[in-house]
């Protein structure tokens, strides 16, 4: 683990204000950014190991935990609260038996809330890892929800 | 002979299916031995006939949607690649009512074009300002901005080139130029559109924003819940740079720009300058005092003009067609166009891009035909989630900086989010705090605490606890709010609280007369 963090590391370290560039790398490779990760970053960008941390943890998009297999996130924001978003956020929680921010006991989905995807046109939406799907009813919801655990057992 | 097709790889059209289509027909065309040349254009911002699939003919082009991957069959049997009929099919794509009505000048180019064809966007256009520019002065690059009246389309509306004029006035021997590309607000997409649709405009902007200020380096500041405008850049930028557009000479003019983009992480305050700023320097996005301005000590402490992403790609038609030119659209001191944004509960939800002034009735039935759901529009919000709720009965005013924040309503960023009358303005009054407290920076006392006390009072006032009391605090602590906050964030959540309980009070339940 830490090889592969210290090379992410010393990939972004020169760049001007390399701490969210680094975040972003460890993230995308690992799924998350480990506990490791803080004093390794703070020795090699000189700061305090309080300051990485105040940065990992000031930011909704960085975890500190391993996610699920899936992450689904539904958008809460207004222009999909217009459209429903309150029942698809209310089913997917029952469905699912979890809240926002926890996995499922058998680590195939973590539910997240996001704050506009920027498809308001078509609300209300939910996102799989970077997919977007717009227009998303009940029905619809169940059926990606039954795709997305299938997947994970298959 | 080939088939010109165009299939969106618009985050929306995908989200609609736009993928699944393309790979369909492709499929399909090889089973009838047709050879088809597919575009992934941006998305002409009709949103509710997304995947909308156009065909090129000598007429123009022809489009048909929304398709699905059921309907691709059918396309083929009716000879769709020869603009066959089928009850798909739209007709002429610049003839349709919503798209012919617009006044497209920053957006020109959106849906038109492959995005990441350099020479694509020059037939269309492109790289004119910018060759205009290198002829210029510095000093006459920002005349011509101050000259065409642009102001900030990321909601503030400042004047482009007086911030502009600060920064090439300042001295230093590093200047940057940010683009603000963290659109966080609710029924807006516009930065995405042209980012996914055209992203060389935006890139050109930016150049010649450099090359006015002098500065050298450019960032733009992705949010990263835009990972296909974050590839879309990231290929424009590589192509842009090999085509001498960008790096140590461009155009041979002896002039150095260069751009990189980087990802925020999901933080709605960052889309704030200072706390961008701070976010681009690997920091918390926290909000910084001002002054200084960023236009003197910005980012890494230098001067820096920060823009919103339209507002730096309004400026390639500017230094193209001349300043008379767009300020010639627009009313009062709102000179030029505004993509305006149609979302939420909107039958026909899109871009519209048009000179300000138009009524946000016409916007919402000419443009928008209605709600989706078919009941009546019984309230917008204009400007994100910090904008207010506008009644009804002010759909009469026009679109215009001025006219709005006199009824202390804001434009911002041109999203309109349309609800209908099941919507309940109390429990969307609470959303609006329960948002701050979500998104505060922490910074400063008014915002982070005071959207926590605002979600316990609209609690009570809820449940009927001691409520025309509760109503006295609420307005108390939202004036303290607008007051005593830092920055916007804090200062104006209260702008969606207290228009929902002016205009709404039985909501609240108070009695529809109370003078609230």
């Amino acid at each position: 683990m830490n090889t592969t963090l210290e090379a992410l590391i010393q990939t972004h370290r020169d760049q001007a204000g390399a701490l969210l560039p680094i975040l972003h790398a460890i993230q995308d490779q690992l799924g998350y950014v480990p506990a490791e990760a803080t004093p390794l970053i703070a020795k090699s960008l000189n700061l305090s190991r309080a300051e990485v941390h105040g940065v990992i943890s000031f930011y909704h998009h960085f975890r500190t935990t391993p996610p699920g297999k899936h992450i689904l996130q539904i958008c809460r924001a207004e222009s999909c609260q217009a459209m429903g978003s309150r029942e698809l956020e209310a089913q997917a929680k029952v469905v699912l038996g979890i809240d926002y921010h926890q996995t499922t006991d058998d680590g195939t989905i973590s539910l997240e809330p996001v704050y506009c995807l920027g498809n308001c046109a078509c609300s209300p939406s939910v996102r799989v890892g970077d997919e977007v799907q717009g227009r998303m009813n009940a029905a619809q919801l169940e059926a990606l929800i039954a795709e997305l655990r299938q997947g994970a057992t298959a | 002979m080939s088939y010109k097709i165009y299939v969106p790889c618009d985050t929306t059209a995908v989200s609609m299916g736009a993928d699944k289509v393309a790979a369909a027909i492709s499929q399909q065309a090889q089973q009838h031995g047709l050879e088809i040349v597919m575009v992934r254009n941006g998305s002409r911002g009709l949103f509710w006939l997304e995947p909308m699939v156009e065909v090129e003919t000598a007429q123009g082009r022809v489009a048909y949607g929304p398709v699905r991957v059921s309907d691709v069959a059918s396309l083929f049997e009716a000879q769709f690649l020869q603009a066959g009929d089928h009850p798909l099919k739209l007709g002429l794509t610049e003839e349709m009512p919503f798209l012919k009505q617009q006044e497209r000048l920053t957006f020109a180019r959106v849906g038109v074009i492959d995005p990441v064809s350099v020479s694509d966007y020059e037939v269309h256009g492109g790289w004119l300002g910018l060759r205009n520019a290198l002829t210029l002065r510095s000093a006459d690059i920002v005349s011509s901005v101050t000259a065409s009246g642009l102001r900030g389309r990321g909601g503030a509306a400042f004047p482009a080139g007086i911030k502009w004029q600060t920064v090439l006035k300042a001295q230093a021997e590093q200047k940057y130029i940010v683009c603000n590309a963290d659109e966080g607000d609710s029924g807006t997409f516009s930065d995405r559109m042209l980012m996914e649709g055209d992203p060389f405009c935006l890139i050109e902007g930016m150049i010649i924003a450099g090359i006015a200020v002098g500065a050298t380096q450019g960032y733009i500041y992705l949010r990263s819940e835009y990972p296909r405008a974050f590839n879309t850049l990231k290929i424009a930028l590589a192509n842009a740079k090999a085509a001498g557009f960008l790096g140590a000479n461009i155009l041979n003019s002896g002039k150095a720009f260069e751009v990189e983009v980087r990802l925020g992480a999901g933080a709605y305050i960052c889309g704030e300058e200072t706390s961008l700023l701070e976010s681009l320097e690997g920091k918390r996005g926290q909000v910084r005092a001002k002054p200084p301005l960023p236009a003197i000590q910005g980012l890494f402490g230098k001067p820096t003009v920060v823009n919103n992403v339209v507002t730096l790609a309004s400026v390639p038609v500017i230094l193209a067609k001349g300043a008379e030119f767009y300020a010639n659209y627009g009313m009062g001191r709102s000179r030029g166009t505004l993509a305006f944004q149609l979302a939420g509960n909107i039958k026909h939800g899109g871009l519209v891009e048009k000179a300000f002034g138009l009524s946000l009735q016409d916007l919402l039935n000419d443009f928008g035909g209605g709600s989706q759901s078919g009941k009546p529009i019984r309230t917008v919000q204009v400007g994100g989630p910090l904008g207010a709720y506008v009644p009804a009965e002010q759909f009469h005013l026009p679109l215009d900086y001025e006219a709005f924040a006199k009824e202390e309503f804001m434009i911002g960023h041109g999203g309109v989010v349309a609800f209908d009358d099941s919507v309940n303005m109390a429990q969307m009054a609470q959303f609006a705090m329960e948002f701050c407290v979500e998104e505060s920076c922490g910074k400063c006392t008014p915002c982070r605490i005071g959207s926590v006390r605002g979600v316990e009072v609209m609690e009570r006032i809820r449940n009927g606890e001691n409520r025309e009391a509760n109503i006295e605090l609420l307005k108390d602590l939202c004036d303290t709010m607008i007051n005593g906050s830092l920055c916007a964030m804090g200062g104006m959540t209260p702008f969606p609280v207290l228009s929902a309980l002016k205009y709404f009070p039985a909501d609240f339940g108070l009695n529809a007369a109370s003078k609230v």
